[in-house]
């Protein structure tokens, strides 16, 4: 067992973590949160599948750091509809 | 009820976990190998980083369209946060070793942003590693009350935000005769990624900035 199939077996755990999270949680931002590790779950897949044999494999490397890129914006714009139902609600 | 509710979603999610590792640890290896591939192209890559060429090369489109997203979730954010009420707010007034912490570190984050812009040709940087920390730095300078946060930005600010991107669809728009998309010449390979990088770290920087400063033009959200 090398070193990237445990990172890809820890971003199994993690995804189902974020999953279970997404399902249970009540609160919005926890489930952004939540959402966020199966992200990252998904992610440490790619980059450890793809160096489960030793040598690192550009590719899934930079479609990562695209995919992280993209999660920080997709991360951001569900807070700001999570601030404005929040503010929504109070107004009521 | 409810606690056997979280012990089915608990049940589900082992047996979920349990399949997906098996099947992990099932996959047969690759049938073609993509490092091979991308080593042997680096020559008309035009950079010596590997990840860089892929991200800015081999798989530019990629980058072209992550980019048009990233602009897309900060007009979301804009409509989102213009719908509400408006309450100016000039920034936080910040603490005096903050402030005079934020105006030491500026410039050195700025410098920083620079050279992780360069080292991305040959090693581990780029533009999106430049433009988070150049982003830092404008999220610093606003947490210690010495730039407004942005509720609506102006000419400048939205040609800065877009500029990166137009650059980068106007050079895929002229490197169309090339037969592919984002396909470089080689022999300008290394200048052309170099003038995407650099307008991308600006924009992306603003953008990424953009991301927080813009929701935090209205404290508590209402």
């Amino acid at each position: 067992m090398t070193s990237g199939l445990v990172f890809a077996l820890a971003g199994v755990l993690l995804f189902v973590l974020g999953l279970g999270g997404v399902v249970m949680l009540s609160h919005a931002l926890r489930r952004i949160l939540a959402f966020n590790l199966m992200g990252s779950g998904a992610f440490l897949v790619l980059v450890g599948l793809a160096q489960r044999d030793g040598g690192v494999d550009p590719v899934p490397q930079a479609m990562v750091l695209t995919g992280i890129v993209v999660a920080v914006a997709a991360t951001a714009l569900a807070l700001a509809l999570v601030r404005r139902l929040h503010g929504a609600h109070r107004d009521d | 009820m409810k606690s056997a509710l979280r012990l089915a979603v608990v049940l589900l999610a082992l047996v979920l976990a349990g399949t997906l590792m098996a099947a992990i640890l099932e996959l047969p290896g690759a049938n073609q190998s993509l490092p091979a591939a991308v080593a042997a192209h680096m020559a008309v890559s035009g950079v010596e980083h590997p990840v860089t060429a892929v991200l800015l090369n081999f798989r530019g489109y990629d980058t072209l369209l992550e980019v048009a997203v990233l602009l897309l979730a900060l007009l979301g954010i804009g409509a989102a946060v213009h719908a509400g009420s408006e309450t100016e707010d000039g920034g936080a007034e910040g603490d005096p070793v903050l402030a005079a912490l934020a105006r030491l570190l500026t410039p050195l984050l700025i410098l920083a942003a620079g050279y992780l812009l360069w080292a991305g040709a040959h090693r581990p940087g780029g533009a999106f590693q430049a433009a988070a920390v150049l982003a830092g730095a404008a999220v610093l300078l606003h947490l210690s009350g010495q730039m407004p946060a942005w509720s609506s930005p102006g000419l400048l600010l939205r040609l800065g935000l877009a500029g990166g991107l137009l650059i980068f669809l106007a050079l895929a728009a002229g490197l169309l005769g090339q037969g592919a998309l984002l396909r470089y010449p080689p022999e300008y390979a290394g200048a052309l990624i170099l003038l995407i990088e650099a307008s991308l770290t600006i924009s992306l920087g603003l953008i990424l900035a953009g991301l927080f400063l813009m929701l935090a033009g209205r404290r508590g959200g209402a």
